[in-house]
């Protein structure tokens, strides 16, 4: 059974149809890489598995794991191991990231019948994640995202999901606006998640970042389809095509 | 000088005068004390119960490791206080207190335009006095509690401090105001003359029955390079008004921050006033208020800068977070400027919690009530955070969870 399976999937926001009858298959173990010019609908269908209410979907099912995931509440889906990462993480003053991090680690923990970890052995378990990032241990006493770089949020995220072990993990634009070191160190990251039970669905406007994360397959979005689809070649062809083309054979 | 008797007599009639204040006084407009007018009070310490069990215990969860004067029903209760107070500290029952006490008690205050200042200063039996002598620094808090027993009538009692910090002295002081019953009334005046250079850390803890309304003022008269941080935390009590006024003079600095926390059918009004007297004073004020259900609030924070307070620096803010729709603030600036080289900025918000932020939290894993439990509180986290003293930081920590975490439910 595959891990993942969107099937017709339609969504709109404030009445405009955005989503308009996506297929997609995810194995477990593998990575697929979704690109596509900007409002193509990337964002919102990673919102949409993540469960914002913002974006109705009006057509088409979810199943994960062969559950129907539309039925589930956003903390229901994480705790069942979905994770995305957000393409602009939010800032909350006057919570720290540490407690954060364990409440979140503990609901999930909890909800998958494991031990609570207390302050100290969370703080274990958070340094050595830090280290596979490459983060400076203050991350965690610092509140949430508030006053991080662009490219310390994106680190955030990804510090996250390596807490969190998810075993769908969709990263919404993870690579934008990051050098490339902090590019490797992010791809660093994501590849050390690679594992048999857990599927990466990688959501990036930019064919570089598949440089240093190999997908399995490639999806390109556009008009609130997926146009094409194919191996890691596919990305490639892209970069050097642009999305123009692909636009005009939507309009078409 | 006066003798204090002759104020006492001028309070009286003042407040025979006055009666007490309406809506259509601009300093009262959103606050009606019509409920309290029409109460028939009678003197709580006639009534006394003595302390339960439940304010027994209360008492025994407050405390800070400090030093402490309690008073039951305006009564003081020696067996409940420090008998013995560390070397530079004066402290007791203001019924036996020093020449000082006499030189400064009901001063300050204005009971001339103050109606329930006016009825305290008119009708307090006892209250509390602490000094600190010059040059002392005193590391351990000193805790004024007041507790208001169960009546089976409407009673008053009338909370009276006077806190007398000497030159260069250190002064950490806590009031408490808590209590058990209906329409008891807790009017409390509370004078601190602060001398020169001298550090004052304030709190005033209004832990009040949700049955209950408290009025009180806090006077701080802050002398040459005073610094003075005082934080207000409310959270009990059906009609609450807080007063802070401070007149600084030259130099001084104070911190002004205050938190309330209210829900229900709760109305709690912040007053401020800063008066800037004298130059290259310094004042930076932070009120926040939670409001749920169908709570109301004000915060009137008022900023005066005389003609001679040259190079003072103000900055005011209000912020509040509504978690209901039917909960009402009203927030105010009142600013009086007669310098030319000052600074002064104001500024007020008003808002719900962050659906973005719970999206975020939720989508860890954190249940939504949880999520909106830790964004509330954490909401009053920069205010947790001023708490200086570290013990009183963890208990309030832990009290705001307490109780955020009954709301949520
Ligand atoms: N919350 C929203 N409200 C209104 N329009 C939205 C909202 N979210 C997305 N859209 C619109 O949906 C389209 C797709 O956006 P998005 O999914 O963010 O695209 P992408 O991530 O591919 O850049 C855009 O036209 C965008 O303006
Ligand atoms: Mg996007």
């Amino acid at each position: 059974m595959a891990l993942l399976e969107i099937k017709n999937l339609h969504a709109s926001v404030a009445g405009r149809e955005i989503l308009r009858g996506i297929d997609l298959v995810m194995e477990a173990g593998e990575v697929h890489a979704i690109m596509g010019p900007n409002g193509s609908g990337k964002s919102t269908l990673a919102q949409v598995l993540a469960g914002r209410d913002t974006y109705e979907v009006t057509e088409g099912e979810i199943l994960y794991d062969g559950k129907n995931l539309l039925e589930l509440d956003p903390e229901e889906r994480a705790r069942e191991g979905v994770f995305m990462a957000f393409q602009y993480p939010v800032e909350i003053p006057g919570i720290s990231n540490s407690y954060f991090l364990r409440a979140a680690l503990n609901a999930v923990r909890k909800h998958r019948g494991l031990e609570e970890l207390d302050a100290m052995d969370f703080l274990a378990l958070a340094r050595e994640k830090l280290k596979l990032l490459d983060m400076d241990p203050t991350f965690l006493n610092r509140a949430v995202n508030v006053g991080f770089s662009g490219g310390e949020k994106k680190r955030n995220e990804i510090l996250q999901m390596a807490v969190l072990e998810p075993r769908l993990a969709i990263l919404d634009e993870t690579d934008s606006g990051l050098d490339i070191d902090a590019l490797k160190i992010v791809a660093n990251g994501v590849n050390a998640m690679r594992a048999p039970e857990r599927a990466i669905l990688v959501v990036t406007h930019y064919q570089r970042l598949l440089n240093y994360i190999v997908p399995d397959r490639v999806h390109v979005l556009a008009g609130g389809r997926i146009v094409r689809s194919g191996d890691a070649r596919l990305a490639e062809e892209l970069e050097l095509s642009g999305y123009a083309s692909l636009e005009a054979e939507v309009a078409a | 000088m006066k003798q204090l008797e002759e104020i006492r007599s001028e309070a009286a009639r003042s407040f025979a005068e006055r009666g007490f204040p309406t809506p259509r006084q601009e300093e009262w407009r959103f606050t009606n004390v019509a409920p309290l007018a029409k109460l028939n009070f009678a003197p709580a310490e006639e009534a006394a119960r003595g302390l339960d069990e439940e304010l027994r215990a209360e008492l025994a969860r407050l405390g800070w490791g400090g030093l402490r004067l309690v008073f039951v029903d305006g009564r003081f209760a020696p067996e409940l206080s420090t008998a013995k107070w560390p070397r530079g500290v004066t402290a007791g029952p203001l019924s036996g207190a020093n020449g000082t006490a006499a030189r400064h008690l009901a001063r300050y205050a204005p009971y001339q335009e103050h109606a329930f200042v006016a009825w305290n200063t008119a009708s307090f039996r006892d209250g509390a006095f602490v000094e600190v002598a010059a040059g002392t620094v005193l590391e351990e808090p000193v805790e004024l509690v007041y507790l208001s027993t169960r009546a089976g009538v409407p009673v008053v009692s009338h909370p009276r401090s006077l806190v007398v910090a000497g030159r260069a002295s250190q002064l950490t002081l806590i009031e408490v105001y808590a209590g058990r019953g209906t329409d008891y009334l807790s009017n409390a005046v509370t004078e601190i003359v602060a001398a020169e250079g001298a550090v004052v850390d304030h709190y005033k803890l209004e832990l009040e029955d949700t049955g209950a309304f408290h009025v009180g003022t806090v006077q701080v008269q802050a002398a040459r390079d005073v610094n003075l941080s005082t934080c207000a935390i409310s959270l009990g009590g059906k009609l609450v008004r807080n007063e802070v006024n401070s007149v600084l003079q030259q130099g001084a600095s104070a911190t002004l921050n205050g938190l309330y926390v209210v829900s229900g059918t709760q109305h709690i009004d912040n007053r401020t006033v800063v008066d800037h007297a004298e130059p290259n004073g310094t004042s930076f004020e932070l009120y926040k208020g939670i409001l749920d259900d169908r709570a109301s609030g004000v915060f009137n924070g008022k900023i005066v800068v005389r003609q001679p307070a040259q190079k003072t620096d103000a900055k005011q803010t209000n912020k509040n977070l509504l978690l209901s729709k039917e909960a009402v603030i009203n927030t105010k600036p009142e600013l009086r400027i007669f310098a030319d080289d000052v600074r002064c900025t104001h500024g007020a918000t008003i808002g719900q919690i962050d659906r973005e932020a719970i999206f975020y939290l939720t989508s860890r894993g954190i249940g939504e009530r949880q999520a909106r439990e830790l964004l509330t509180l954490a909401f009053a986290r920069d205010i947790l955070d001023r708490v200086r003293l570290e013990p009183l930081r963890a208990w309030l920590d832990a009290r705001l969870w307490e109780k955020f975490h009954d709301r949520a439910g």
